[in-house]
């Protein structure tokens, strides 16, 4: 009966080279491809790495004033503002103005590529079933599986640096604006994309002039959560040699620096809330509409 | 009569995926009932044939789930149907590809929804503009085709406000406008009042049949409300269990009702108001005054009880003597006939 005591499963040897083979195709694969594969990713690294170059390089009181501008525009609020605005004193007060700037330059970067691939992907799902049918499984792959697991095949093919903790924070933040692009697109009444049709509207039309911009405030809780979900990741992006607020905090959790990592932690949370908040605002200001108030 | 503008014929709607192969056996008589226990199909529209007229109101009444919303929604193919034809100006509708039907929505129908179904996020005049805008016609030409007919229907004034800022009436007359915009020469009406409260209803009402008196359009109007449908409607359909259980124009249905389910619909209507004089016209001449064949049964028993034999005259339109009308011909069409009383012969 000793069957029945141990679970039949695939003999140790076999184990071992089946997963030696594995690893030893991706392995040369990699090595054969990595070069073209990096090459395709450059502009991508040129972007990024001018985008920080340039926020590190631009007078700090210029910065100030674009973060009390944007936080401005897009709550409506002096408080938002000016709270921004003090934040990044402090955070650049205590010595940590370029890791900032790197790690803004790192999640603004990141969080243009999910709204440009994740945008298109979610309309595509709320159009054909099956599409979306295929995609969402995928979804609960990426938003579950071990981050470590899928750091693995990155750093392999790209090595480390910036380009592939991007890719790990891009695959990562991804989901929630795929995700709630769909939803909000499939939520539109269904009232008004009928009336839509009576007037004769094409696909197209009523993509741009009727559901899109009644999805909106469910599209902006997506950016909204995307940018949440890549500040959460900037700190394992460090690992793969993302530089950054994340780097401080890896190496103040190797060596029991308390301050070090209290700090850089709390200038990542500071930086959260004024997206959050200022994304947030701007999302409810687009359904002002709704509840009849005056629109600008 | 005019001409016939639209024309449907043996229209079936079987909602269900298999629905087609269930035609045979609902025409050999399968009934509602029995293809929704058995099959789980459900049967919407049953041999429909209407000839609607070309300029005239055609109400197509019934109560929920009788099938008039679905009836109107084949009309710009919003629902396909499973079976039968659909003609407009002796073109078919159903033989249309894609971009003709996008045409058609464009050119010859418009539609008033209901639950007004406007663009949230647009303004007044961008939504009564929507139809010119999807058509591609010039910004200016549709913002001024738009304010003309903003005005018509007396929303001067609120062109910048948004959907959300208005009382339901004026949402609809904005709904009104929108599809009125476009010029289409049909105009479908799905229960476009019955979310309004009375009074703003025979309001809206009087707004509708006050611009048809200049614009002629081919109006099918939705309702489920008699009143509404003895008012407005040149002609009437009454739809239960998807099938027309009679058509005639108001005075038919209301001195000759097809079956006990109409004649019980019919009750509770103010009869004096309604009957016109024409429907109790007798053969022979009076010399008595003379009365409009479109007078109503209750200014006719004023004038016919002063009269000294109780007798009068009735003209037509061209004041040409057409018949006489009795007194007691007019108190005799008051009582509704007791035929419907005590027994439910439908159902």
């Amino acid at each position: 009966m000793d069957w029945l005591a141990e679970f039949p499963s695939l003999g140790k040897r076999d184990l071992r080279d089946l997963k030696k083979g594995i690893d030893g195709s991706f392995r040369e694969w990699s090595r054969s491809n990595g070069d073209a594969i990096e090459a395709f990713f450059d502009p991508l690294y040129f972007f990024l790495v001018w985008l920080e170059k340039l926020l590190i390089a631009t007078p700090w009181p210029i910065i100030l004033i674009i973060v009390a501008g944007l936080a401005y525009l897009g709550s409506r609020s002096w408080k938002l503002a000016l709270g921004s605005v003090v934040s990044f004193m402090l955070i650049g007060y205590f010595g940590m103005w370029k890791d900032m700037m790197a790690t803004i330059s790192l999640i603004s970067v990141s969080t243009l590529i999910c709204i440009a691939v994740g945008i298109p992907i979610g309309i595509l799902m709320s159009r054909y079933d099956r599409v979306q049918s295929a995609i969402t499984p995928i979804l609960d792959l990426m938003q579950t599986i071990p981050i470590f697991v899928y750091l693995l095949p990155v750093v392999m093919l790209l090595g480390i640096g910036r380009v592939p903790g991007l890719i790990a924070v891009c695959v990562y933040a991804i989901p929630p604006i795929i995700r709630l692009t769909n939803l909000g697109i499939r939520l539109v009444d269904k009232e008004i994309l009928e009336a839509a049709d009576a007037f004769g509207s094409s696909y197209r039309q009523k993509l741009f002039s009727v559901q899109i911009p009644l999805a909106l405030p469910n599209i902006f809780a997506g950016v909204n959560q995307t940018i949440m979900m890549a500040l959460a990741m900037v700190v394992i992006a460090s690992m793969i040699g993302v530089k950054g607020l994340g780097m401080p905090v890896l190496q103040a959790v190797q060596n029991q620096y308390l301050t070090l990592g209290l700090m850089n932690g709390l200038a990542i949370v500071a930086l959260a809330i004024i997206f959050d908040r200022v994304s947030q605002r701007y999302g409810q200001r687009l359904q002002a509409h709704r509840y009849g108030k005056e629109h600008e | 009569m005019s001409k016939t503008k639209l024309k449907i014929e043996n229209l079936y709607k079987i909602f269900g995926p298999r629905g087609k192969s269930f035609i045979d056996p609902v025409k050999n008589g399968m009934s509602k009932q029995e293809l929704l226990d058995n099959h789980s199909h459900v049967l919407g529209l049953n041999n429909i044939n209407l000839d609607i007229p070309e300029q005239r109101i055609q109400v197509i009444m019934g109560l929920s789930g009788s099938g008039k919303s679905t009836l109107i929604r084949h009309i710009n193919r919003l629902i396909e149907p499973t079976a039968g034809a659909i003609t407009v100006d002796d073109e078919d509708i159903l033989s249309m590809s894609q971009l003709q039907l996008r045409e058609f929505r464009r050119k010859k129908t418009s539609m008033v929804f209901q639950k007004f179904a406007l663009l949230p996020h647009k303004t007044v005049a961008q939504n009564v503009a929507y139809g010119l805008t999807i058509q591609g016609e010039q910004e200016s030409i549709a913002k001024e085709k738009s304010h003309k007919w903003i005005e018509s229907v007396g929303l001067s004034g609120f062109e910048e406000r948004y959907p959300a800022q208005l009382s339901g009436g004026m949402q609809q007359r904005v709904g009104l406008a929108r599809a009125l915009a476009t010029d289409a020469p049909i105009l479908l009406m799905d229960e476009a009042f019955s979310a309004l409260d009375p009074l703003i209803r025979t309001d809206m009402q009087n707004i509708l049949l006050e611009l048809q008196k200049d614009l002629h359009k081919t109006i099918i109007f939705i309702t489920h409300d008699l009143d509404e449908a003895l008012r407005i409607g040149d002609n009437i359909a009454i739809l239960r269990d998807g099938k027309i259980i009679q058509k005639g124009d108001p005075q038919q249905i209301i001195m000759k009702p097809a079956d006990d389910y109409i004649s019980d619909f019919i009750k509770d209507i103010n009869r004096g108001k309604v009957i016109e004089v024409k429907s109790i016209m007798q053969k022979g001449s009076s010399k008595g005054t003379s009365l409009d064949s479109s007078c109503s049964l209750e200014d006719a028993l004023k004038v016919l009880n002063n009269e000294k034999n109780n007798e009068c005259s009735v003209v037509d339109d061209n004041g040409k003597r057409i018949g006489k009308v009795t007194l007691d011909a007019a108190i005799g069409a008051l009582f509704r006939e007791k035929a419907s009383r005590n027994k439910e012969k439908y159902k």
